[in-house]
């Protein structure tokens, strides 16, 4: 009987699947030649020259959004807990309407490159870039760690490659992508991407429910036969109500506060393509988790948890075993190829992110003091890329068998503490002052990155003690930690200048009168 | 762009009430889906049974309420969208004539 299938192919060479990827690559290499054509100048570079438009834009946001670990990530977390993995979803999807309704605008008419662009825009350049250039930094490096060590083990499972080398192609194809085609070349990794993705865990989708005669109440009855009806309500994960606010406000918060993310809103040419953008990436990516909710409940039935837990003890191989089971190996080999595609766009999203931000805040603001000559600055913003390349893949090497999901959860917890808070209080406080955004940074990337050392899954899960910070997650402590010192420390010394400067650049913050 | 009229323009009424009635549709928004997220969460935290009610033959409400709330995030992107095309966009342009 199929539902006893435990036999699998995963870990064999699976031709299909490295015929797909090499295709991939070639495709994207390809692009890469012809987008290195269009990227001589800094906004070519950083933003594809403003040239995208909402709807690819809004594409590509969520193809920078939909990694990997969310895509294996949920769809194992539902398969081996039910409903449970689905408030993990939620939790990903409701900061979209936030950047919606507090940012995006503001964000495209005040910047040029970069969030620090909109911080310092009234404000002392020199301690905000580098503040800002800090909180950027940590979350991107973060959260390419998470990628990477995510990848590594991916790939090595897929394909029969050994970690290393998983890691290191990555690394490498990755760099070629930023260096030689920039942002339009990675632009266009990201909406390519999102497609096969899209379209990959569509077809799956419906492979899994012919089973149930595409019925999802059939499937929802397997699932509560096998493994009770508790599959479909919350289970244990979220018991703590603190443990939970504190996740749900990273994920919320953290989505609004994610440098690469935040970055794409200067590819487009105006306010309203940014809007625009949003509703079609929260259409897509809300999309995408109703899909992922499906193929964990469809391998919880027809793949069965012992079998998906044989593999992988997290249960991250969920998805691909259901691909096996409905599609057979040359599915099989589609949805290894489209992961690994998945990784490729997400880490090059990152490294793009990262170098705008060491050579845009920091090397042209801070050290030349604003004085920027294109060629110099692109320049740099290559060897930043290639730096950060290897970086990641050392970074990727060093943290082989690191918790995954623990990472992504760190990346946004620092996001949503050193990025969001002073970005907000910037767009819409008159009275924030640099002192103000300068600390409200600092303390929330250290509260957050301190309350971690300090929490249950390191300081008992790995170092053995017991927890001096109760909660998992630091959000529900570090956001509103920020928030307050942002506003404290503005209201000790008031910043006239910077006052002024808000009244003014009202008329390019809500007409875009003026933007680049 | 003159100074001056730009610093009209900053002065006027109409600019003034443009900016309030953008922050004003933001942060209603923004509490509608604060509300829904964490009502949500705090039910999950406090009150499982309520979720393991039916809804149809075995599907219980949990599973149309969480698709539900993804659901709304879309939908009240949608409602912004509409909102500032047609109503917001339209006094910017108004507005920017007298630059």
């Amino acid at each position: 009987m199929h539902l006893l299938q435990t036999t699998t192919s995963i870990g064999e060479t699976n031709w299909v699947a490295i015929i797909m990827f090499f295709a991939f690559v070639a495709l994207t290499m390809y692009i890469t030649y012809w987008a290195s054509r269009k990227t001589k100048t800094t906004s070519e570079f950083y933003a594809a020259g403003r040239s995208i438009t909402g709807f690819q834009n809004g594409l590509a946001l969520a193809g920078d959004y939909m990694s990997a670990a969310s895509f294996l990530g949920i769809a194992g977390m539902v398969a081996m807990q039910g409903f449970d993995g689905l408030i993990y979803s939620i939790g990903f999807i409701v900061g979209w309407p936030l950047i919606m309704f507090l940012i995006a605008e503001p964000l495209r008419n005040l910047g040029k490159y970069t969030f620090a662009d909109v911080v310092a825009f009234r404000l002392k350049q020199k301690p905000i870039r580098v503040a800002a250039s800090i909180g950027s930094i940590l979350t991107i490096l973060i959260y390419l760690i998470a990628q990477m060590v995510g990848a590594g083990g991916l790939i090595e499972k897929l394909f029969g490659l050994s970690y290393e080398w998983a890691v290191l192609i990555v690394g490498s194809v990755m760099m070629c992508y930023v260096l030689f085609g920039g942002m339009l070349a990675t632009t266009w990794v990201q909406i390519i991407k999102a497609v096969l993705l899209l379209g990959g865990a569509t077809v799956l989708v419906i492979l899994a429910l012919s089973h149930f005669d595409y019925s999802v109440t059939n499937l929802f009855k397997t699932v509560t036969d096998k493994y009770g009806e508790g599959s479909l309500s919350p289970g244990s994960m979220f018991s703590n109500p603190f443990d939970a606010l504190s996740l749900g406000l990273a994920l919320m918060l953290g989505t609004a506060g994610l440098p690469h993310i935040l970055m794409r809103f200067y590819t487009v040419p105006d306010a309203k393509q940014a809007r625009k953008s949003v509703f079609v990436a929260t259409g897509f990516i809300g999309y995408f988790y109703i899909l992922t909710f499906v193929i964990g409940f469809s391998a919880a039935a027809l793949v069965g948890r012992e079998a998906i837990k044989g593999v992988n003890a997290s249960g991250n191989m969920a998805a691909i075993l259901l691909s096996e089971h409905t599609g057979g190996s040359l599915f099989l080999g589609f949805i290894a190829a489209v992961a690994f595609a998945t990784i490729l766009a997400v880490v090059a999203g990152l490294t793009l992110s990262g170098a705008s931000s060491i050579a845009h805040d920091l090397y042209v603001n801070v050290f030349r003091k604003g004085e920027s000559n294109e060629k110099g600055e692109v320049k740099v913003a290559k060897m930043a890329t290639i730096g950060l390349g290897i970086l990641a893949i050392i970074l990727g090497l060093a943290f082989k068998n690191q918790n995954v999901a623990f990472m992504v959860g760190l990346a946004f917890a620092v996001a949503a503490s050193a990025n969001f808070p002073a970005l907000l209080l910037s767009v819409f406080w008159k009275k924030f002052t640099t002192k103000g955004a300068t600390w409200s940074i600092v303390v929330g990337a250290l509260s957050a990155i301190i309350l971690i050392v300090f929490s249950p899954p390191v300081m008992k899960d790995i170092m053995g003690y017991e927890p001096i910070f109760p909660l998992k997650n630091p959000a529900l402590v570090s956001v509103p930690l920020a928030f307050i010192t942002g506003v404290i420390v503005s209201l000790i010394k008031p910043e006239q200048e910077a006052q002024e400067k808000f009244e003014k650049e009202k008329i390019r913050t809500y007409l875009g009168v003026g933007a680049e | 762009m003159s100074e001056q009229k730009t610093q009209e323009v900053l002065q006027s009424a109409e600019f003034k009430k443009l900016i309030k009635k953008r922050w004003a549709v933001a942060f209603l928004l923004t509490t509608v889906m604060l509300l829904a997220y964490f009502g949500f969460l705090l039910m999950v935290a406090f009150d499982k049974d309520f979720f393991k009610q039916k809804a149809g033959e075995v599907t219980t409400i949990a599973i149309p309420i969480g698709i539900g709330l993804i659901v709304l995030a879309w939908v009240m992107t949608g409602i912004y969208t509409y909102w500032a095309n047609n109503f917001y966009d339209k006094e910017v342009e108004e507005i920017k004539k007298k630059l």
